[in-house]
C-alpha cells in the first residue's frame, strides 16, 4: 500500500470489500480500488479514466494472480458488477467496480501475475474516451503486464515510448529467423495450411511467443512437438559466448566466515559422487593442442552464435566417434559399454554447486544447432528447469577453466562414464617450429582423466592426437 | 471408474445432477448379464458369526414356508394368472454386479432365499472394466505426479531423480486388483449361500425367469441389474488398437504420445489424469460448450485450472466428433469434427490414439421384456421411485423391480447397491424410498472432486420454484493445516444451504481426498441432520475433515 500512496494520484474514495460470497448481497461484495487520473498535464479537465487496481484481499495478501477477467474490453460496467476474479494467497474472489463506465483496458491478462494496490485494467467514464485510455494504456500497459511488483508505480505516469519500444520489437524475432528451419511441411496438413501440432507445443508456442506454422516439426507424421517449439525458440536468440564456468563471484563475499553450513542437497549429491569415484581406478594423460586454427574459426562464426563450449564439444564428440572405446563406461566391473551414442556433458558452475547439461548426439547435431542448445541447457540449468535426462545422460565429460586464465588443472572422473577431459586455458605461447625456429602459437592443455579398467594410455593417447587434428584444422566443425 | 460416477440423462426429472451426460463407454462383451460394484461393503458380515445364524434360520423358514407361506401367496399374485404356485426362489437377481451384489447380500440377511443370475463375470463392469481397475491406474497416476513434480518434492525438501515406470507392471496392477476383488466378491455370496446360476438372464414371465438356453427359475421377486453398456455414436469405427474405450484404456496396452478424448466427463478426466501422468499429451473433445458439464460450474472452472490448464491437454468445445478412423497404412487416427450448433465442418484431428468416453446406454437387450408388456425408454427400463418396473399401460408390474444403470435413475455402482437394498426393504416389510440426493459422488483425479445433492444452479432454480432461499458458503484448502503440510493447498469446498432451516442442499468438493471428505455431508443429508447441529460436532485436529467443518461454521444459520 506504502508505494500506491506515493504515486502521484490518488485512490479517490477507494474501498475494499473482500467477500468471496458472489451470491451474496453486493452490499458485502469486494469492490475494487478504482482511482482517478489526475490530469497531470493542461489545465484542461481530462477524460475521466479511472485505473483498477489489484486489491488487497487478505491481511497477508501482497499480490494476486488474475484467474479470469469477467468482463472483456470495451464492456458496459454497473456499479456492483463483477470485473475480475482475483487468486490472493487464501481463496478466489470476484471482485467488483465502484463505478459506472467501460472496461477501457486490460492491463494485467490472465493468468498474470500484479501487486497489491498496482492497475491492472483502466475504466473509462463515457465510451468516447475508450481509446483515450488504450492509448494510455499501450504506454504504461506493456510494461505493467509483466506484472512485476515494481512496475506498480511506474504505470502511474506517463511511460516514453521507448520503454514499449523493445517488448514489442522482441516479440517479432521469433517469427523471422524462425521462417527459414520450416523446411518439412506435415504431410496430411492440407499442403502446409493447418498447422498439426500436439497439445503442449501448441500451450508452448503460445507461451514462448512462437509461431507454429514457421516451425518444421519433428514428431511423427512430421508433426510438431514441444521440442521443436522449444528449439524454435531458443533459435533466434543471440547466443552469448556463455563458456562452462558461470562463476557467482558476488556470493563468495557474503559469505559468513567462521559458520558450520550444512549441504544443500546438490552438494549432498556431488559428495556422494565424489567418494564413489574413489573406487574406480583413473590416470592422466595429458596433451598440449595448438588452436590458432580454431580461435579464427571461432572469430568467424561467432556472430552466429557459435560458442566455444560447442566448438569444443563438437571436436570431442567427432574425436570420439572415431575412438568409441573413449566414449565407453563400465558400471559394474565385469562389463563394459560401448555407448551407442555420443553425449557430452559439460560442467557448468551455478549458483551453489555445479551441473552438467549434455549436448545429446554431439558428433551429429551441426554446431549452429548445438550452439542453440547449448544456450538453452545453461539457461535451464541456471533457472534450476533441467529435466534429468538433460544432466545425468552423458557419456564422456568435459571441464573447461580456461576462461579463468587456469592453464591446466586434473579433472576427477565422474562415476558412470569412461573418461573427462580437463580443459585449460588457450594462451600465446613461444614454440620451437621443426625448421627450428621460434614462434607465437595460441596453445592449449587438455588433460584426459579415464577408467582404466576399460580405457588405457593407447588409447587416450590415440584420441588425442585425434582431437589435436581435429582442432587444428577445424573444417570438418562447421560441414 | 465409470462405475463410480455415472449420471444418466435419459430421465432428467429425477436425477439431480442434469444436463450432463455421463461419460464413460465399457464395450460390453455380448453376454447378458453385468453389473457394476464398486465396494465390498457387506462382505465382512458374511464371514462373521452372523452367517451360520443366517442360514439355519433361512432353513428353518424355507421348511415352515413350503406348507403354508405359499398358500397365502398365491392370493397375492392373483393378478398374473400365469404366475407358479410355488417358487424356487424369493428372490432373483439378474446381474450380478455391485447392485444386485449389494442386493443379494442384503437379502440374505433379511432371510430370503436367493439367487444371482450371471451371463458373464461376477463383478460386472465396474469391477472387470470400470472403477476397481481405473483406481489402480489412477494411483500410479498420482504417484508418478508427485515425483515428477520437483517443485513440489523441492518444497517437501524431497529429492528424487528421474521417476519412471513400467508400462506392463502398471497394467498388471490393474489386472490383479480385478481379479482379486472379483474373487473377493464371488466368495462373499457363495459364502452366504447365495446360489449363483451362470447364463444368460430371460424374463419369461410373472416370476419366471429363464437361465442359459432352457432352465427355467421361478421367484417370488425378480430384480433387474443388467447394468450398462458403453454408448458409442455411429460413425465411431472402434478397432480396440487405436480407437479405444475404457476397457481397453484400462488394460494399458499401449500409452499413446496423443490421444483425443472424446467426452470430458468423469471418465474421460480421470483417464486424462492417467495419461499426461505416464506421459501422453491429450485432446479434449466435448460438445457442450464447456468442458466438465455436469459439475457445479464453480468447481468446474477452479478443475480445469488445475486439472487442464497447467497440463499437457487441449480442447476443442462445441463439437461433434462425427467420424473417427482408426490408424492404418502409417496414417493416424482421424477425428472429423463439426460444430454442434450449426453442423458445418470444423476441423479435422489427427491422434496417435482416441478414447471414446461418451456415455453408457442401458443393456436392456433380451431380457424379455415384451413378455411382460414392458417398453423401454431408449433403452432404460421405466420404474416409479420404488424401483417398481412400470409396464406400457402405465401400471406397474408387480413382484418385478429393477436397479443400477439399467433403471437410468443414477448411473453410479454405489446408488445400484443401495436401490437393491431399498428394494429389499420393501421386499421384507418395510417400506423404503432411496433419497437420490443423498448420494454421493466423486471424480478421482489428483486432485479429486466429489459432491453430492444439487449443484447451484440447480439449488436457486429450486429455490425460485419453492419459494425458499438459498445461501452459498465456501471454504479453501489453503486455510486447512493438513492441506499445508501435504503441500496442497489448491482446493475449495462448497456448501449450498438453506439459511432458514439450515438444511444442506448441495456440497461439492475439489481438492485432496475430496472422495472421502463427501461423506459428511452426504451422510447429514441422508440422515436429515441440520447445519446448526454440524456446526457443534467435533473434527480431530489436524485432518482435512476440518475443511468441511468450517463449511459448516461458516454457514449462516438464521435458526
Amino acid at each position: 500500500m506504502a508505494h500506491l500512496l506515493q504515486t502521484s494520484f490518488l485512490p479517490s474514495s477507494q474501498c475494499l470489500r473482500p467477500n468471496p460470497d458472489r451470491s451474496s448481497s453486493s452490499t458485502s461484495s469486494p469492490m475494487v480500488q478504482i482511482s482517478r487520473r489526475r490530469s497531470k498535464t493542461g489545465g484542461a479537465v481530462q477524460a475521466k479514466i479511472r485505473e483498477i487496481f489489484m486489491p488487497a484481499l487478505s491481511s497477508t495478501m501482497t499480490e494476486g494472480k488474475i484467474v479470469s477477467w469477467v468482463k472483456s474490453e470495451g464492456e458496459k460496467l454497473a456499479k456492483g458488477e463483477s470485473v475480475v476474479v482475483v487468486e490472493s494467497d487464501k481463496a478466489d474472489m470476484d471482485v467488483e467496480t465502484f463505478y459506472d463506465g467501460y472496461l477501457a483496458a486490460i492491463m494485467v491478462e490472465e493468468g498474470g501475475v500484479a501487486a497489491v494496490g498496482s492497475a491492472i485494467a483502466l475504466l473509462a467514464e463515457t465510451e468516447d474516451e475508450i481509446e483515450a485510455a488504450r492509448s494510455k494504456a499501450a504506454g504504461s500497459g506493456s510494461s505493467a503486464a509483466s506484472s512485476s511488483p515494481a512496475t506498480a508505480s511506474t504505470s502511474a505516469d506517463p511511460i516514453p515510448a521507448e520503454i514499449a519500444a523493445p517488448i514489442a520489437a522482441s516479440a517479432p524475432i521469433a517469427a523471422a529467423p524462425v521462417a527459414k528451419l520450416a523446411s518439412a511441411v506435415h504431410p496430411a496438413s492440407d499442403g502446409g495450411k493447418r498447422v498439426v501440432a500436439s497439445p503442449y507445443a501448441k500451450k508452448l508456442a503460445k507461451e514462448l511467443k512462437v509461431e507454429l506454422a514457421a516451425i518444421a516439426g519433428s514428431g511423427p507424421l512430421g508433426r510438431i512437438v514441444a521440442k521443436d517449439v522449444e528449439t524454435a525458440a531458443a533459435a533466434p536468440v543471440p547466443v552469448a559466448a556463455v563458456t562452462a564456468a558461470a562463476p557467482a563471484p558476488a556470493a563468495a563475499s557474503n559469505v559468513e566466515l567462521g559458520t558450520v553450513v550444512p549441504f544443500t542437497t546438490m552438494q549432498g549429491a556431488v559428495s556422494r559422487n565424489m567418494l564413489e569415484s574413489l573406487s574406480v581406478p583413473t590416470f592422466r594423460v595429458g596433451y598440449t593442442i595448438t588452436t590458432d586454427a580454431l580461435d579464427a574459426l571461432y572469430k568467424k562464426i561467432k556472430s552466429k552464435g557459435v560458442t566455444m563450449t560447442a566448438l569444443l564439444a563438437k571436436a570431442t564428440a567427432l574425436a570420439l566417434a572415431k575412438h568409441p572405446v573413449v566414449n565407453s563406461s563400465c558400471r559394474d566391473g565385469n562389463s563394459f559399454t560401448y555407448n551407442s551414442s555420443i553425449n557430452i556433458a559439460v560442467a557448468v558452475a551455478i549458483d551453489g554447486g555445479l551441473i552438467t547439461p549434455v549436448l545429446q548426439d554431439a558428433d551429429k547435431s551441426d554446431i549452429y544447432s548445438l550452439s542453440r542448445k547449448w544456450k538453452e541447457l545453461v539457461d535451464k540449468a541456471r533457472a534450476k528447469q533441467l529435466q534429468p535426462h538433460e544432466y545425468n545422460t552423458g557419456t564422456f565429460t568435459l571441464s573447461n577453466l580456461g576462461m579463468f586464465g587456469v592453464d591446466r588443472f586434473d579433472a576427477i572422473l565422474p562415476p558412470g562414464t569412461g573418461a573427462i577431459m580437463a580443459v585449460g586455458a588457450s594462451q600465446p605461447t613461444a614454440v620451437g617450429t621443426k625448421d627450428g625456429r621460434i614462434g607465437i602459437k595460441n596453445q592449449m592443455q587438455v588433460n584426459v582423466t579415464a577408467d582404466h579398467r576399460v580405457i588405457y594410455g593407447a588409447d587416450l593417447a590415440a584420441f588425442l592426437q585425434t582431437l589435436s587434428k581435429i582442432i587444428e584444422d577445424p573444417k570438418d566443425l562447421t560441414f | 471408474m465409470q462405475a463410480s460416477l455415472s449420471l444418466s440423462v435419459s430421465n432428467p426429472a429425477a436425477i439431480p445432477r442434469s444436463g450432463h451426460g455421463f461419460e464413460s463407454s465399457l464395450p460390453f462383451p455380448s453376454k447378458p448379464v453385468n453389473l457394476r460394484f464398486c465396494g465390498l461393503r457387506r462382505e465382512a458380515l458374511g464371514f462373521s458369526s452372523t452367517s451360520s445364524s443366517i442360514s439355519a434360520y433361512r432353513s428353518n423358514r424355507n421348511a415352515a414356508r413350503s406348507k403354508k407361506v405359499w398358500a397365502s401367496l398365491g392370493s397375492d399374485n392373483g393378478s398374473s394368472s400365469s404366475a407358479p404356485k410355488s417358487f424356487d426362489y424369493d428372490l432373483i437377481i439378474i446381474g450380478a454386479g455391485v447392485g444386485g451384489h449389494g442386493a443379494a447380500l442384503h437379502a440374505v440377511e433379511k432371510g430370503l432365499k436367493t439367487a444371482i443370475v450371471e451371463g458373464d463375470v461376477v463383478g460386472g463392469t465396474c469391477v472387470n472394466r470400470g472403477c476397481v481397475p481405473s483406481k489402480a491406474l489412477l494411483a500410479v497416476s498420482g504417484r508418478m505426479r508427485e515425483l515428477q513434480n520437483e517443485h513440489h518434492l523441492k518444497a517437501l525438501g524431497l529429492q528424487v531423480s528421474a521417476a519412471s515406470y513400467d508400462r506392463q507392471g502398471v497394467a498388471d496392477h490393474a489386472n490383479n486388483l480385478a481379479t482379486k476383488i472379483r474373487s473377493n466378491l464371488t466368495n462373499s455370496m457363495k459364502a452366504l449361500g447365495v446360489d449363483i446360476l451362470t447364463g444368460f438372464g430371460t424374463v419369461l414371465g410373472p416370476q419366471k425367469v429363464k437361465v442359459g438356453k432352457d432352465t427355467v427359475v421361478t421367484a417370488k421377486d425378480i430384480i433387474i441389474a443388467t447394468g450398462s453398456v458403453p454408448f458409442v455414436p455411429k460413425g465411431i469405427e472402434v478397432d480396440g488398437k487405436t480407437v479405444i474405450t475404457s476397457d481397453h484404456a484400462l488394460k494399458l496396452e499401449s500409452v499413446p504420445d496423443w490421444i483425443a478424448i472424446v467426452g470430458s466427463g468423469y471418465i474421460g478426466l480421470e483417464f486424462s489424469d492417467v495419461y499426461t501422468a505416464l506421459g501422453s499429451e491429450v485432446t479434449f473433445v466435448e460438445a457442450l460448450d464447456q468442458l466438465m458439464p455436469g459439475f457445479d460450474p464453480e468447481i468446474g472452472k477452479l478443475a480445469q485450472r488445475v486439472l487442464i490448464n497447467p497440463r499437457k491437454i487441449d480442447y476443442h468445445t462445441g463439437v461433434f466428433a462425427t467420424k473417427i478412423t482408426p490408424a492404418k497404412d502409417g496414417k493416424p487416427v482421424t477425428i472429423e469434427l463439426i460444430d454442434a450448433k450449426t453442423k458445418e465442418p470444423k476441423e479435422t484431428l489427427e491422434v496417435d490414439a482416441a478414447l471414446i468416453a461418451t456415455g453408457r446406454a442401458p443393456f436392456t437387450n433380451g431380457l424379455g421384456l415384451e413378455n411382460i408388456n414392458v417398453a423401454t425408454q431408449r433403452g432404460f427400463i421405466p420404474v416409479d421411485d420404488r424401483m417398481r418396473v412400470i409396464d406400457s399401460n402405465g401400471d406397474r408390474v408387480p413382484h418385478l423391480f429393477c436397479i443400477g444403470d439399467a433403471n437410468g435413475k443414477m448411473m453410479l455402482a454405489h446408488a445400484a447397491s443401495a436401490q437393491g437394498i431399498s428394494v429389499v426393504e420393501q421386499l421384507t416389510g418395510r417400506d423404503h424410498v432411496l433419497n437420490h440426493l443423498s448420494i454421493p459422488a466423486a471424480c478421482f483425479t489428483h486432485p479429486e472432486i466429489s459432491m453430492v445433492g444439487l449443484t447451484e444452479p440447480q439449488a436457486r432454480e429450486k429455490a425460485e420454484l419453492e419459494g425458499f432461499e438459498v445461501a452459498v458458503a465456501k471454504t479453501s484448502f489453503k486455510a486447512n493445516t493438513k492441506a499445508l503440510a501435504e503441500n496442497e493447498g489448491e482446493g475449495l469446498a462448497k456448501l449450498i444451504y438453506r439459511p432458514d432451516n439450515g438444511e444442506i442442499l448441495g456440497v461439492h468438493i475439489f481438492g485432496l481426498h475430496a472422495a472421502d471428505l463427501i461423506h459428511e455431508a452426504s451422510n447429514a443429508i441422508a440422515l436429515g441432520t441440520r447445519i446448526q447441529d454440524l456446526k457443534l460436532a467435533v473434527h480431530a485436529h489436524p485432518t482435512l475433515s476440518e475443511v468441511l467443518d468450517e463449511l459448516f461454521k461458516s454457514a449462516k444459520v438464521s435458526f
